[in-house]
């Protein structure tokens, strides 16, 4: 179990309760689960990773319980009683040093708990009703933002929890003098500056500064027209890929506000979506039980798997994602390249006879495609 | 480095033909030239590969006949080949459900329809139509609510889907079918289920009213018909399919001899409604009853009608999806 965990390099949460890890190196998925009987009690609804090294993770469950799961171990190690079911399921989870935690419900009940606190808190922050999504910034582990229906982006800082350390103005009013409604969907902090951008049920896309005196939106983009509900930051800083309930993703350049393309294959609404730390990958999960990870420089899909549950959450690790099985998968295939190179014709010529009969439909199939699009 | 190539290759031709010497030498030496063993002789020779050819026999009289046996097969029609048809080579689709496993079986016994499947609950359908319908949709209407048990049409008098609904759901109704009307004709079905559950929106064409079925029986009566689901392999299929057999109550009247079938089909849905009777053992007879018509799904959402703020679980993205001919997702 534990080898297991620790080849998977994307972890999802699903519907019915089951962890998923998958290992893209070996194309596999593995299911981790803590009962032995599911139940729909159990549905994950927040994933975050309990600590720096990211060998542990918080898993978020609709009976308002936080489980732990070890990676080296591959199984749950404990669980957590965080908060009231009929408060509302999780809408956000973050981990504070030294084995506190945070959690947000949808009530608005932002939460710090810690392991000595036992069942009561240690604070407490009332942020507003319907809280939709509470992120943590991954500059300062005290600075947490949340929005949600009707209630605008606030950013607090936990050791000050009394008031929010910005929150933000609704729009101007349109052309007509009616109010704008508002509705925060989710939320990134952008690396290296104090800025957070927004997406919103109103297909709007919003750039806050803190540090200037404006408390309105910076920057105001519009994508599509339907609810967007997943934003992340590529690594670059500069753009942002956000996702709607029908399934489109665009990424979106932050300088101006235009679509810089749209990402294509998911067929349902849009879940989670995250950028890899490092290599220029969107990984995307949704109502449609598929894992999808597409490279952001050409917007093709690379990696497609069933995962046969509805996914709610997604976290990748931030090593490669394609190097995730371990240096012993590497020793393995140095050996191999070895023993290739004493036996030179004779290897390389079997080699090629095999690959021609494995061909399958679709290899032909992109072949004969390759082949027109030259013609 | 060629010398090795040359001979390692004619040892591998020299060592095959071997082998097919010594197993014709061996078939040969257990009994007479009967026809059975001619035949196992005549397998054997079109199992071998291709470098043993019928040349090669050194008894003349052997050859003789097996040649005469080649040429035989050659002047035998060829056999019939199966022709190639778009749902034989449909591509393979990794959601088709497979029937043992346990996480897609604990998630159809827990999802929105399991109320009904549980039965706890009974099917009670609501029917109503876009505003102002005239002609062949009222007429259609009707006529579904004939074939559905328990089904209600009401005038839609201009009411909001999302506020009839509530009332719905007070009223102990279990499905919202909407049927949109386009020039006096329906073209298009909303199918909601209602407590919490998904909303299917449909394309409708091809509707055929009862009176212009050819050959048709009396109308149906009021028994609670068996329902018929035909090739709902995929995740998304076996949704629709639940779907579709929610409609319906669980116990039907074997003695109405009434059958509704929804048939996939190169992700098209046929409704067929027939009476039918069987004559012996192995004949049955069959009368079209009611109306006919073929659904195709556009979009499969989460949770009650919200088209604008609703999640969507599928959505059909025509260029995406039906740039392959042989790539279907019911």
């Amino acid at each position: 179990m534990g080898d297991r965990s620790r080849l998977c390099s994307v972890w999802l949460g699903s519907e019915t309760g089951i962890l998923k890890g998958v290992s893209l190196s070996r194309k596999q998925a593995f299911n981790f689960c803590n009962t032995s009987h599911l139940s729909r009690d159990q549905e994950v609804r927040a994933l975050c990773w309990g600590d720096a090294a990211e060998s542990e993770l918080l898993v978020g469950c609709v009976d308002a319980t936080v489980k732990t799961f070890s990676l080296e171990k591959g199984a749950f190690t404990e669980s957590r009683r965080c908060g009231d079911p009929a408060e509302g399921c999780f809408s956000g989870l973050a981990a504070l040093g030294g084995d506190a935690l945070v959690t947000c419900a949808e009530s608005g009940a932002l939460r710090v708990w810690r392991q000595e606190g036992g069942d009561e808190p240690v604070t407490q922050v009332d942020a507003g009703k319907n809280v939709c999504r509470m992120r943590q910034s991954p500059a300062n582990p005290n600075k947490v933002a949340t929005g949600g229906k009707e209630n605008g982006l606030k950013i607090w800082d936990l050791q000050r929890p009394e008031q929010p350390a910005f929150s933000a103005k609704n729009l101007r009013d349109d052309w007509l003098d009616l109010r704008r409604p508002y509705w925060v969907r989710d939320m990134a902090f952008i690396p290296d500056s104090d800025k957070v951008v927004t997406c919103t049920g109103y297909h709007q896309v919003h750039v806050f500064d803190p540090s200037s005196p404006q408390r309105r939106p910076v920057l105001e983009a519009e994508y599509g027209e339907y609810p967007l509900t997943a934003i992340s930051l590529t690594p670059d800083g500069t753009a942002v890929a956000v996702g709607n309930t029908q399934g489109h993703i665009a990424l979106l350049d932050l300088r101006k506000g235009l679509v810089r393309g749209c990402v294509k294959g998911l067929a349902g609404g849009v879940r989670g979506l995250q950028c890899h730390a490092s290599q220029p990958l969107v990984a995307s999960c949704g109502l449609d039980r598929f894992l999808r990870i597409h490279s952001l420089e050409d917007r093709k899909l690379q990696h497609k798997v069933y995962l046969k549950s509805r996914l709610n959450c997604l976290l990748l690790a931030s090593q490669d994602l394609q190097e995730g099985g371990a240096t012993a998968g590497e020793a393995e295939s140095e050996v191999k390249e070895e023993e290739d190179e004493g036996d030179d014709v004779w290897d390389a010529m079997e080699q090629v006879e095999e690959r021609q009969k494995r061909k399958t439909t679709e290899d032909t199939e992109t072949t004969k495609k390759r082949k027109k699009a030259q013609d | 480095m060629d010398i090795t190539e040359v001979s390692t290759s004619q040892d591998g031709k020299g060592k095959k033909g071997k082998k097919a010497k010594k197993k014709s030498a061996e078939v040969d030496g257990e009994g007479s030239a009967g026809e059975e063993k001619k035949m196992v002789k005549s397998e054997l020779a079109v199992a071998f590969p291709p470098a043993f050819s019928v040349s090669e026999i050194k008894n003349k009289q052997r050859r003789h006949f097996m040649f005469m046996k080649l040429k035989q097969e050659k002047r035998k029609a060829p056999p019939k080949e199966v022709p190639k048809t778009i749902e034989n080579q449909r591509v393979y689709d990794e959601t088709t459900v497979d029937p043992e496993d346990e996480e897609i079986a604990f998630d159809e016994g827990t999802d929105e329809f399991s109320a009904y499947f549980n039965g706890l609950t009974n099917p009670k359908v609501l029917i109503t139509t876009s505003d102002r319908p005239r002609g062949r949709t009222v007429r259609f209407c009707e006529q579904l609510a004939t074939v559905i048990p328990n089904a209600h049409v009401y005038y839609r008098r201009g009411l909001a889907l999302k506020r009839i609904i509530p009332q719905c759901v007070a009223r102990n109704f279990t499905y919202l079918m909407v049927i949109n009307e386009d020039r006096q004709v329906p073209n298009g079905m909303v199918l909601c289920h209602l407590p919490d559950g998904p909303t299917a929106h449909f394309k409708v064409s091809s509707v055929r009213l009862r009176k212009e079925m050819k050959r048709r029986g009396k109308n149906p009566t009021e028994h609670y018909p068996e329902v018929i689901l035909n090739n709902f392999t995929t995740r998304l299929g076996h949704t629709i399919g639940r779907l579709f057999a929610a409609l319906f109550p669980q116990e039907p009247h074997f003695v109405g001899r009434q059958v509704a079938t929804f048939h996939n089909q190169r992700d098209f849905i046929f409704f067929r409604f027939h009476r039918y009777i069987f004559k012996n053992e192995k004949k049955v007879g069959i009368q079209e009853l009611g109306p006919r018509f073929t659904l195709k799904l556009r979009s499969l959402q989460k949770g009650t009608f919200d088209s604008k703020y609703g999640e969507y679980e599928w959505v059909m993205k025509r260029h995406e999806m039906e740039a392959c001919r042989r790539k279907f997702q019911l």
